[in-house]
C-alpha cells in the first residue's frame, strides 16, 4: 500500500466572523482575523491519497486525474476568492482554515469517484496551511 | 482533525549519559558527547486533535494555542544550555527524543480540554532528524 501526496496553492481573502454572535464578542474571540475588510493567506493544499500500485502504469494514483479534481472542485472556485462572499458554503459560517478544510476534504471526497471510478485509490486526508505555522488536517474518515 | 502550530528555538546541549565512561558516551553520541557542548535551531510542531466548534468555527484559538507553546517551551529553552539551565536535563540525557516527552509533559495539562487533546509533538534537531512523540499508552498491564 502506498500513499500518494500532491501539493497544491491557492490565495484567497477571509474574514472570521461568526453572524451568531455580537461584534464585540467576534472582536474578542478572533482578534485582527475580524477586521472589517478581511485579509488573505496564500494557502497550502497537501492531498493525500492510499492505494496499490497499478501494475501497468507502475502509479498509484494517477495524479493528473487528481489535478484535474482539486483543480475543478477546489482551485477555482477558491483561488483569488473572498470566501466570505464568493463562497456559498461559507455562507453564514466563519470561514476558518478548520472549517475550509473540512469543505474541500467534503467536496474531494463527494467527487472522488468522478475522477477515480475504481477502488482504487482512495482520498485519506487533506492538509492545509494558512501560514506556515498554522496548518491543519483532515481524515476523509472523519466527514460525513 | 489536527491543528498543528510550528515554532522555533535555538539551544545547545551535550549528548553524555551520566552512567556511562568517556569512551563510552563518545561511542554512543559521537561528536554529540563533545563535553564543551554543540546547538541546534530546533523546530517544534505540536499538534491538537478536536473538531471545529459549530459557532466559531475553532477547534482552540491558535493565539492561545501560541501563546501556551510560547510560554511553556520557547521561553523556557529558547537560547539556553539545556543540561545546564532547564531542568530536567541537569539529570536526564538531552537527545531529541527526551526532549520531545519534556516538551509533551509540559504542555499536555494545558492543552487538553473538554473537545481537544494534544495529539503529538515533533522536534526537529536538524531539517534531516525529527522525532514524534504520542504521550505514552494507558498501561494495559
Amino acid at each position: 500500500m502506498f500513499r500518494v501526496t500532491r501539493r497544491y496553492q491557492f490565495a484567497a481573502s477571509h474574514r472570521l466572523h461568526a453572524p451568531q454572535l455580537s461584534a464585540e464578542e467576534n472582536r474578542r474571540i478572533y482578534g485582527k482575523c475580524n477586521h472589517p475588510y478581511g485579509h488573505g493567506h496564500n494557502y497550502v493544499v497537501e492531498v493525500s491519497a492510499r492505494g496499490p500500485v497499478e501494475e501497468q502504469s507502475g502509479c498509484a494514483v494517477n495524479t493528473r486525474d487528481l489535478d484535474e479534481l482539486v483543480a475543478r472542485q477546489v482551485l477555482a472556485p477558491f483561488a483569488y476568492r473572498n470566501l466570505n462572499t464568493e463562497v456559498a458554503s461559507f455562507a453564514g459560517i466563519s470561514p476558518t482554515s478548520e472549517n475550509l478544510g473540512v469543505e474541500i476534504c467534503r467536496r474531494l471526497k463527494e467527487h472522488w469517484h468522478e475522477a477515480f471510478p475504481g477502488d482504487w485509490p482512495r482520498l485519506e486526508k487533506i492538509r492545509i496551511a494558512e501560514t506556515e505555522r498554522n496548518i491543519f488536517e483532515v481524515k476523509a474518515d472523519e466527514i460525513e | 482533525m489536527f491543528v498543528t502550530r510550528k515554532v522555533e528555538f535555538s539551544a545547545s546541549h551535550v549528548c553524555r549519559a551520566p552512567g556511562l565512561s568517556d569512551e563510552e558516551n563518545e561511542r554512543r553520541f559521537g561528536a554529540a558527547a563533545n563535553p564543551h557542548g554543540h546547538g541546534h535551531n530546533y523546530v517544534l510542531e505540536v499538534s491538537v486533535e478536536g473538531w471545529p466548534d459549530a459557532v466559531t468555527g475553532m477547534v482552540l484559538d491558535l493565539k492561545e494555542l501560541k501563546e501556551i507553546v510560547n510560554r511553556e517551551v520557547v521561553e523556557l529553552y529558547d537560547h539556553r544550555f539545556l543540561n545546564y539551565e532547564v531542568p530536567p536535563f541537569d539529570r536526564v540525557v538531552p537527545t531529541t527524543e527526551n526532549i520531545a516527552s519534556d516538551i509533551w509533559r509540559r504542555l499536555e495539562p494545558r492543552l487538553n480540554r473538554e473537545g481537544r487533546r494534544l495529539h503529538s509533538v515533533r522536534v526537529y534537531e536538524t531539517p534531516d532528524l525529527y522525532v514524534d512523540y504520542f504521550g505514552e499508552p494507558p498501561c494495559s498491564a
